[in-house]
């Protein structure tokens, strides 16, 4: 038994007793991480010694005010595309191997506030375009579930720290699946907050209109504890949105008589495995049993939604991604003539090929003559997209379908195929383009591999999702099956 | 038909700044193009009367006061730069 077996809410009342100290809690995350870390490559950049010295000034202060909050003392992995001041945040990436960062992102002030202990910084694919982690330039980590297996992406060392106990909990950020495709192949939970619920300040932008950072938990109340912490308008992030944060442990009750449930027919059809299906059918078993009802809908331009995804997210990452040029941060190449060769070579050796091919891909599509028939066009599927989830949460309260097609594919198996790759996304993507938020759930099992059910709220009301979550989690023992390592 | 040649990829790649060599030029033609193909999906759809979304949320002129504050110490923003002196960021000479 770990000690991070336990809810945040119980963990808080053990420190409180004084059953357990804050080393402690630090110390149980160091000791799984040399326990399991050459197997997981969950990490890029550890931050044990500021950890632990944290963990000493901050037990100090157990029986003072400031140790009333939920957060305090807790150990937490961040994803290294969330930049942490004067801890090394590389996304992944050569590029940004040595980037030293001279700012907080505003999840790390409130996390700050909140006195979380930073264990480390967590692997992802480079600059979060990937589904497996593989194209990391540092590693791939792999799933705890069976280490020959991915973890999903791009946050696959979120997922993986949390589901082999390496943290209690994680932030990874979702800009087409990333948070809920990995929770779902590692079996924790994972949600993608509504864009603009919480601050990009300080995230290393791919496609600004699309990104959101979010929490990943073993529970889906440290979910929804977690989220009310990070969440809230921010002045640095113009996209944060200015409406209040619900208290959403609030709606962690176990009541969902008369929730009305769409099941997009979309979602349960062709390349979704058999076993995926049933999982979701059971789960729709077991919320009917609890007082729900559900209905089979149509999310009619679904299948757009991965092509839409990769000319939107490509064009807005080949705007983004122009910063790294080896002038101001990161990487420099040598030998440059001049300066136009200076920003080619350093971007040549400082990228790796899913970067440079989306980058290309952008390029091309928001090059002069190309621009109406691709990126337009794209733009314009996107309402439609949107529109369909418009339609359906006209007269039902969430969608519920699979988080992905198939559990976790083997290590390698779609490297080279960018076309494949890309298909793990198709059933997330289309609430990144909507702007709705998601979450993904453990459902159960197929060929010993954990599998996500997906929930999907309207905007802002991440609480009936949580609502959801927690009456079906409670229902069932998934979230309580753990990997041996 | 192929929907980009090796010869619209160099050109893209120099628009994007980034160093290709002939075997990447190859490997790239290809994959963009089987990307491009699967994008060109979004032409079955009939978007004449649509408007195209940029962004999800229905904001826009996000304002806020124009009130000065501190800007970064030096030292700090040069605490990146690959080369730097004299207080300033070096980069090779761009007049010739």
């Amino acid at each position: 038994m770990s000690l991070f077996d336990h809810t945040l809410t119980e963990i808080h009342d053990l420190l409180h007793k004084k059953e357990i100290s804050i080393p402690d809690l630090v110390d149980e995350s160091y000791k799984r991480i040399n326990e399991v870390e050459d197997k997981i490559k969950a990490f890029i950049t550890l931050n044990e010694e500021n950890a632990r010295k944290q963990a000493e000034e901050l037990q100090k202060k157990i029986d003072t005010d400031e140790a009333k909050g939920l957060l305090f003392g807790m150990p937490i992995g961040i994803k290294d595309n969330i930049v942490t001041k004067g801890l090394r945040t590389t996304s992944g990436s050569q590029i940004l191997n040595n980037f030293d960062p001279i700012y907080d992102a505003t999840v790390m002030t409130k996390l700050h506030e909140a006195q979380t202990i930073t264990i480390g910084k967590l692997n992802m694919d480079e600059f979060a375009m990937g589904s497996s982690t593989e194209s990391s330039s540092f590693q791939a980590t792999t799933n705890p579930w069976n280490t020959e297996r991915v973890p999903g992406g791009s946050s696959g060392g979120s997922a993986a720290a949390v589901a082999a106990g390496e943290v209690p909990f994680s932030l990874g950020s979702d800009t087409g699946g990333s948070i809920r495709q990995p929770a779902a192949y590692c079996g924790v939970v994972g949600l993608k907050p509504t864009y603009g619920r919480v601050s990009r300040y300080g995230l290393i932008a791919f496609a600004s209109s699309l990104d959101q950072i979010g929490p990943i938990t073993r529970s889906v109340e440290d979910n929804a504890r977690l989220l009310e912490a990070i969440s809230g308008v921010d002045a640095f992030d113009g996209t944060s949105a200015n409406i209040p944060v619900d208290r959403y442990s609030e709606a962690l009750t176990g009541d969902v008589k008369g929730l009305k449930i769409a099941v997009p027919k979309e979602y349960l059809s062709e390349g979704v495995s058999e076993e995926v299906r049933q999982s979701v059918l059971d789960a729709l078993k077991v919320l009917e049993g609890l007082g729900a009802t559900w209905e089979e809908v149509s999310l009619p331009h679904s299948k757009y939604g991965l092509p839409a995804y990769y000319v939107l997210a490509s064009s807005e990452a080949s705007s983004n991604l122009a910063r790294f040029d080896g002038i101001r941060y990161g990487y420099r190449a040598e030998g440059a003539e001049n300066l136009i060769d200076l920003y080619k070579k350093t971007r040549a050796e400082g990228f790796g090929d899913e970067v440079k091919r989306r980058i290309m891909l952008g390029t091309f599509a928001l090059s002069s003559g190309y621009y109406d028939a691709y990126y337009k066009k794209a733009q314009k599927a996107r309402t439609l997209i949107k529109k369909d989830f418009e339609d359906v949460f006209e007269k039902y309260d969430v969608i519920i379908g699979p988080t992905t097609p198939t559990p976790a594919f083997k290590i390698g198996d779609n490297i080279d195929d960018p076309l494949t790759m890309y298909a793990n996304d198709i059933l997330t993507i289309p609430v990144n383009l909507a702007g709705v938020p998601g979450i993904s759930v453990p459902c159960g099992f197929s060929d010993g591999m954990p599998l996500g059910l997906q929930i999907i709220g309207k905007h802002f009301d991440e609480k009936t999702i949580y609502r959801t979550a927690y009456a079906y989690e409670q229902a069932t023992n998934f979230h309580q099956q753990k990997p041996s390592l | 038909m192929s929907r980009i040649s090796e010869e619209q990829v160099r050109h893209v790649a120099h628009l994007a700044r980034l160093a290709v060599t002939d075997e990447e030029v190859e490997r790239f033609t290809a994959q963009l193009d089987s990307i491009i193909e699967f994008a060109e999906q979004l032409n079955e759809l009939d978007t004449e009367n649509v408007k195209p979304t940029a962004h999800v949320l229905d904001m826009k002129n996000v304002l806020r006061e124009d009130k000065s504050a501190p800007g970064l110490p030096r030292e700090e923003v040069l605490k990146n730069a690959p080369d730097h002196e004299n207080g300033q960021i070096k980069v090779p000479s761009i007049i010739e």
